[in-house]
Formats: structure tokens, sequence, C-alpha cells
């Protein structure tokens, strides 16, 4: 009576469908030495000195499949976010992973897990990860979330991977959710408060202050860009067309409430309000991790790679 | 296997668990039916039923079940349409139902502290008067518990827009199965290290008990637009919604009904559904006015390029509630066609639609069972709702011998297991239809991280023998059974 397929088959076709540059990529890992992944250098020492002696390999990189009514992509983790978007552009779509050099590759910002200055808007970048295919330590491919917008089955690993800098696992292939390219966008700029704007505004895609002046990111139907643009020009923002600079060094993390108590600290940083990020020039040191939690890490780190051969002498905490 | 009860071991347990809990620790009969069962057809009794009121307490539950070697079993309101919350292995049943305290609305950060037990739909109730709701909207809403929608990381209609649970989760306090207590994540913007909080959310109860979220607050859009669209045909209805997601908008919900659906519901809630047509299509959009506007002519244009019959546009508040209660209803009136029914959950591209849906009445017909179709179309999420009638021999069996042909069609339409309800034990031996085994086998290592015993919710989302490669003996507390 039975009318659909079994479960073997259908587990087979998945099998399939493996890239075989990944099944390459995997092959090239291997399953004994150090071993790391270069994307572009662009953040080589985020989470510390690579061990010596560590083989440098790279991931796969292409974009291999987009369908726009889908809104996902399918990549190589060595894409570059530069041709990324210049392939979505094709169709007016984008990925808003907005890293400072568009050079970095896909696997990079993911590794590294730091989303752009579009959060405000746009969410986490780890939000918009779908599926991950990774190598782990013994040489394996691994896929885990899945191919659709929406998903839940098993446990959620491209979330733990987002952010793991390479160590629990290579990057080889991900799925992306794409979104539209917003048919308008607008810099306004001025020295108003930056936290009054935010309040009135709706959903703007980025509220970022040094302290003095304040540059805020609408998105949108042109008409309500220049409807939101108006209700924040009395607080003293007018529209400009230079976004500004993002210092690329160190990265504090607060509560978007605690950003109030920068004011008058002077200058070198520019914040995220509404999100609590600050981008400073001077290095920062991540915050302490709880001690229950860094059991967890090490016990995770531990199990997915016994012998410490991904990414050795990093670590994401 | 069922384990025997063994009645010395419960009386002891029972004591201690009265020492934490006094008379909030129960046994009797009528209890331990009540938290047999979930949303789905699977059931068991549970051992004792404790229902704490402070994350203390539950801390203190899971130690007395780590000392009596007994596993246990957070539950929320049992609206779970996997099995999740189906007690397996005698455990302790730790329901959440009196923690439903809103701790704190903290606007400046955009988040509210909450228990777990707190009702989704009372959270946004207590959010409109200051302008902001929680965006996950499952159909459940008026009685599934937060502490549930965290552990499945569920979904509703609006999510096509505004992302599933975890998404609107930035920090949760969870009781370890090692009887810990630690926070996870964090209202700061990058809390340091690993996403464990990513990682427990979605976990359904495997890796231990949330006991209190930071959940994110969603602004109320100024503007709102309900559009419903009928079609003559559901594949025409299937291709418009494509080329609603091509043409670049993105509602904040999309939702199909089938034609039995707009019947059964039409019956119910008057709200005008066109019961001739072959599918309607709950189209939302929210926003700013100007490309809420905008959307609306673009659906208007999408509905002529596919022969829609009508496009009615909801002229007030009250008219959209009424084209919303239809759809949030849907899944109680199929009791006018049978007094049972499965509802199903698989995810398909867009694209792949109507071949699916297809099928799915296919697989309805050669099993003698009745389909509908009421749906999240617009991010692919099918729940065809198998109706039957418990009471005919053998019909058990072919509830879910259809329901296994739903998933592998869709699996093999490139779809996936679970869109929102989770894998529970109802989708537990499907794993294999997605996952290689050494990817089973590594979600398992990532899962025995939190609990290398399996004291919490043991036996659910992963098959059992999964790293059976590696001479691995499940970690199942004495009396657990599958
Ligand atoms: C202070 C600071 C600010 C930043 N601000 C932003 C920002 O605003 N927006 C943003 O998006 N990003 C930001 N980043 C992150 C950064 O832009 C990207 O993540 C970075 O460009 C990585 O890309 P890459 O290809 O150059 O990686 P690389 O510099 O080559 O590598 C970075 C790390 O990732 C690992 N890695 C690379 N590829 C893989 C892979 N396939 N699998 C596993 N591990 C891999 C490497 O081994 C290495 O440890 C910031 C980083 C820092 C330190
Ligand atoms: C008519 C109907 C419509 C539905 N519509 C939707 C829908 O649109 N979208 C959707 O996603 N779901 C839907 N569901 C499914 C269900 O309502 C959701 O999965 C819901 O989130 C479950 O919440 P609950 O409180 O009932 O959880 P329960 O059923 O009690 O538990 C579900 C799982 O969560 C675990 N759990 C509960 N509380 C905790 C806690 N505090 N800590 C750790 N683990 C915990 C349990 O162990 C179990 O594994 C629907 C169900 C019904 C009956």
């Amino acid at each position: 009576m039975s009318s659909g397929t079994g479960p073997a088959e259908v587990s087979a076709s998945l099998a399939a469908r493996i890239d075989p540059a990944v099944t390459e990529f995997a092959r090239e890992v291997g399953a004994s030495d150090p071993i790391t992944v270069v994307g572009t250098r662009t953040h080589w020492h985020v989470g510390g000195e690579l061990a010596a002696g560590t083989r440098e390999i790279r991931a796969p990189a292409g974009v291999w499949e987009h369908e726009p009514s889908e809104m996902t992509v399918r990549c190589g983790a060595a894409t570059s976010v530069g041709e990324l978007s210049a392939h979505l552009a094709q169709t007016g779509q984008m990925i808003p992973l907005d890293p400072a050099d568009d050079a970095a590759t896909v696997g990079g910002v993911l590794a590294c897990g730091f989303s752009g200055h579009r959060r405000l808007r746009y969410g986490h970048v780890r939000d918009l990860v779908l599926q991950t295919r990774h190598v782990d330590a013994t040489g394996k491919v691994v896929t885990a979330g899945g191919p659709t917008v929406k998903n839940v089955s098993g446990y959620d690993l491209p979330r733990l991977l987002v952010g793991s800098l390479g160590t629990l696992g290579l990057l080889a292939e991900v799925i992306l959710r794409t979104l539209p390219v917003p048919p308008a966008a607008q810099w306004l700029h001025g020295d108003g408060d930056p936290f009054a704007a935010f309040d009135l505004l709706y959903r703007p895609s980025s509220v970022l202050w040094d302290g003095t002046q304040a540059w805020i990111l609408l998105e949108g139907d042109p008409s309500d860009v220049a409807a939101e643009a108006a209700r924040v020009e009395p607080l003293g923002f007018g529209p400009t067309t230079d976004a500004p600079h993002v210092p690329a060094t160190g990265r504090e993390s607060m509560r978007p409430s605690d950003l109030r108590t920068l004011a008058g600290t002077g200058g070198g940083w520019l914040a995220e309000v509404g999100v609590g990020l600050v981008h400073r020039v001077e290095p920062v040191d991540a915050g302490p991790v709880a001690p229950a939690n860094a059991a967890l890490m090490t016990e995770l780190k531990q199990r997915l790679d016994p012998a410490g051969r991904l990414n050795p002498g990093r670590s994401a905490w | 296997m069922v384990p025997e009860a063994d009645t010395a071991a419960d009386a002891a347990l029972l004591g201690d668990l009265r020492g934490v809990v006094g008379d909030r620790a129960r046994d009797n009969d009528f209890e331990r039916g009540l938290y047999s069962r979930d949303g789905s057809i699977e059931g068991s009794l549970p051992a004792i039923v404790c229902l704490p009121e402070t994350a203390a307490e539950v801390a203190e539950i899971v130690g007395v079940c780590r000392r009596h070697s007994r596993p246990f079993l957070a539950r929320g309101s049992g609206t779970g349409l996997a099995g999740g919350a189906v007690p397996v292995g005698r455990p302790v049943v730790v329901a959440t139902a009196k923690m439903d305290r809103i701790i704190e609305v903290d606007v400046d950060n955009r988040v509210a502290w909450v228990e777990p037990g707190v009702l989704n739909l009372d959270l946004s109730r207590a959010l409109t008067p200051l302008g902001f709701h929680f965006a996950p909207d499952p159909s459940s809403q008026q009685v599934c518990s937060l502490g549930g929608n965290i552990a499945n990381n569920s979904g509703g209609p609006h999510c096509l827009a505004y992302g599933v649970t975890t998404a609107h989760i930035a920090a949760l306090e969870v009781v370890l199965p090692s009887g810990e207590t630690t926070m996870l994540g964090g209202v700061d913007a990058e809390p340091p290290g690993l996403d464990l909080r990513g990682l427990f959310v979605g976990s359904e109860g495997t890796m231990g008990i949330a006991t209190k979220a930071a959940v994110r607050l969603t602004p109320n859009a100024p503007s709102v637009r309900t559009l419903l669209l009928d079609f003559d045909d559901v594949s025409e209805g299937s291709a418009a919604v494509s080329a609603i997601i091509a043409a670049g908008l993105v509602p904040s919900a999309l939702e199909m009904m089938d034609q039995r659906a707009i019947e059964i519901v039409e019956a119910f809630a008057h709200a005008g559904y066109p019961t001739e047509a072959a599918a309607v299509l709950l189209v939302e959009l929210d926003g700013l006015p100007g490309g809420v506007s905008a959307g609306v002519e673009i659906i208007r244009e999408v509905a002529e390029q596919y022969h829609a019959g009508h496009v009615r546009v909801a002229a007030d508040d009250a008219e959209r509630a009424l084209l919303w209660k239809g759809r949030k209803n849907a899944f109680g009136a199929v009791a006018r066609i049978k007094p049972d029914y499965y509802l199903h959950d698989t995810v398909v591209p867009r694209s792949r639609l109507t071949e699916v849906l297809d099928q799915v009445y296919r697989i309805a017909d050669a099993y003698d069972l009745i389909a509908v179709n009421v749906f999240h179309a617009g991010d692919g999420n099918l729940h065809p709702i198998l109706a039957f009638d418990r009471r005919e021999p053998g019909v058990d069996e072919r509830v879910k011998a259809a329901g296994r042909d739903i998933v592998a069609a869709s699996i093999a339409a490139g779809g996936v297991l679970s869109g929102e309800h989770g894998i529970g034990l109802e989708k537990r031996d499907y794993m294999g239809m997605l996952f290689s085994a050494h990817d089973m086998y590594t979600q398992d290592l990532v899962r025995e991280t939190f609990d290398p015993d399996g004291f919490a919710n043991p036996l659910k989302v992963i098959p059992s023998g999964s790293r059976c490669s590696d001479s691995f003996h499940q970690h199942v507390p004495e009396g657990a059974w599958v």
C-alpha cells in the first residue's frame, strides 16, 4: 500500500547531492595533521596565533545554486562576499553580511561570526544560515540544518559553527537565505540624539554613533524613506551620501541601554545603537565566559576534535 | 520494553521530591494520565509529576532525579505535535505551568524577561500597550508556553518575515542535566564564545530545562494590510506564492488553504471565504505605509497573472481579525468532518509545492484517509491534516504509514523532516531519511556534551544506536524504554 520512497533511497539521493568539490576538500583535510583554512586573511589573527607547522588549505569556492524565487543560495565557503553579492545583485537580492572588506570569504565571515552594521534591521548573520556542510576532524563531511528557508530537523549545528573560528569543523559549503535589495536606501547624518531617533523610527537599518555625531541608515520604499527622514529632521538629521567609517580593530559588546554611558568618553569608537556593539580603534578583550559555559565549550571541542587538530592555537572564547 | 513499575523506587523518589516541592509532587493516576500525552498520537505514563515554582526548585528536582537515576522531562502546555513531551522511561515530569510570570519588560533593551510557563499570546497581549509584540505566533499561541516554543524553535504564520523563535531569544537561564544552573547568550550584543544559546533553542528538552528567558520585543508595524486571494486551481495558487516572493516582496504572512480547509473553516468562522474555490491565499503585508501599499499593488498584479478570482482586501481590523480567525482555528474545526486528526509538518522548496501537495492527496487516498491542507505556503511549510476516526480498527497504523510517506515525498522533493513541530519521538526514526549515519553521530556527540548520562528527555530526536559504530551504549538510565 506504500506510495512513497523509503528512507534508504532518500538518504542515498541526499548523499549523491554532495558536491564533488566538497568531497575533494574532505580528502584534502584528511584525518591526521594540524590544519587550518585560509580565507582572505582579513582577520587572520582573531582568536590567537596559529600554531607553527599547521597545514594551510583553502575551501572550495563558487556560487553553485541560486534560485531567486526560493530566496536561497548555495555556495562554496571560500566564495568572496564581493562575488556572492555581485551574483545576487543580478536578480535584485542580497545577503547583509557586510564585512569591512568585500574580499573576505563567506566561510571566514561565518567562522568569525561577526554581524555587519545592518544587524539592527536584519539580525545576526547566524540567522541567515540555513545549511552547513563542514569537514570534521576525522576528515568526514557533516551536513547540518537543511536547504529550505524553514527547518527544525535535528540539532542546530549551523548556529554552533558560526563564530567557532574553524575550531570545531571546517566549512566547505553553506546554504544562505537571501533578501530582496530594498528599493531605496538613504544615510542621514547629524549631531542629534541617536537614542531619541531610534525610538522615533520604525525598524531603521542602522543607527551609528561616535559620541558627538550619528549616522542613520533608512531602507525601504522611497516614500517611506522620505517620510521617516522627515520625522528625525527636527532632531537635527539630514541626508548624506557618505556612510561612516567603521573602526575594525576592537569589538566591545554591551547591553544596548549601556551605550548611553559612553557619552563624553572621547573618540575612537563607533557604536551600534539598539544593538550594543562598540567598534573601537583599539583591540578589546572579549568578556569572560561563565565557568559552566566554558566547561561546556571545552567539552564540545574535546568531543568534536579530541586531538586538537582544527585551527590549533585559536580559540573562540 | 516497558519497565515494570518499581513501587518501592517510585515511593522513595516521591518522598525526596516532596522534600523539594511538597504536595506539588504528585503521583495520582489522574494527573499522571493528564501528563502522559501531548498533541501527538503517542502516549505513556510518567512516574511522578512535579510543578515547581522557581528555578531553584527545578535545579533541586534535577538533583533528586540524578540521585535516583531517573530521567526527567520538561513540559509546557503539552501542545507539541511530535511526541517531544511524551514520557519515556517512567520519568519525572517537570511541568512549568506554575512558572508563569512576566518578570520584567525592558523596553530600553527591547527584551522581556519571562518564565517558561508564560503562554505565548499572554506575552504579546501584555506588550501591546507598549507598542511591541513577540513575533513567533504558533497557531496554538493561546495555549502553548514560551518554554515549549524555545525547546521546539517554533514558528508561526508571521515568522516568514520575522524569523522563527531562535531569532527572538537573547538569553536563556537553564538548569543543565548536571543540575547546574547557567545563563546562555546575553542581552549584550555579542556574548563571547560558542553560541550555546542557539544550540539549546530547538533541542526539545534534551539539553536541560529552560527556567527563564530574555525574549526580543518586535515593534508593532504602523501599517498592516490583509488580503484574501482565491484560485480555481491549486497549482495557480502555488505558482502565485513563488511569484510574490520572486517579485521581491517579503509578506509578513503568506498562508494557503485548500478547498476542504476552506469549507471547514467557513462553516465555523463565517468569514466569507469562497467555498467554491480550489485554494485561497491569505496574505498579510506590514511595515511602513508606502511599502505596504506598493506591496498590495504587486499582489494585485500577481493575482491577475495567475487568474485569481477575487482579491479581497480587509477594510478594517475587524475584517482582518475575521480572516485570521478562520486560519488560526482551522485545526480545531477539522473535528467537523472526523473526530481525530494527525497534523503533519514538512517543508519543501516553494517551487515544488504543487507537486508535493498532489502526492499528499494521493497518499491520503491510498490509505483511505482524508487530507486537509492549511499551511505556511510562503516558506514552503506544509501542514497536511489527516482526519480520521480512532474507533476504526487499524486506523492508527494507516495514519502513521501515510505520515511516513508524506515525509519521504517531501524529502525526495528537496525538503526536510520538520519546519516547526520538531522531531521528538514521531520523526526520530526518520532522521536517516535526511541525514547520514555520520551526521547523526555528530549531532549525538553534541547532545552528549550537555547530557552524557541521558537524563534529559532521553531517546528523543536522535535514533537510538546512532553511535553503534563507536560501541556506544545508549546512556539511558535504568528502566528507560522506547
Ligand atoms: C575587529 C573586527 C571587526 C569586524 N567587523 C566586522 C563587521 O562589521 N562585519 C562583518 O561581517 N565582519 C566583521 N569582522 C569579521 C571579518 O570581516 C570577517 O569575518 C573576515 O573578513 C573573515 O574573512 P576572511 O576570508 O578574510 O578570513 P580569514 O581572515 O582568512 O580567516 C579568519 C578565521 O576564519 C577561519 N576560516 C576561514 N575560512 C574558514 C572556513 N571555510 N571554515 C572554517 N574556518 C575558516 C580561519 O581559519 C581564521 O581563523 C570583524 C572582525 C574583527 C576582528
Ligand atoms: C492546533 C495546534 C496548532 C499548532 N500550530 C503550530 C504552529 O503554527 N507553529 C509551531 O511551531 N507549532 C505549532 N504547534 C505545535 C506546538 O504548539 C508548539 O510546538 C509549541 O511550541 C509547544 O509548546 P508547549 O508549551 O505545548 O510544549 P510541550 O508540548 O509541553 O513541549 C514541547 C517540547 O518542549 C520541551 N519543553 C517544554 N518546556 C520546556 C522548558 N522549559 N525547557 C526545556 N524544554 C522544554 C518538552 O520537553 C518537549 O520536548 C501547534 C500545535 C497544535 C495542537
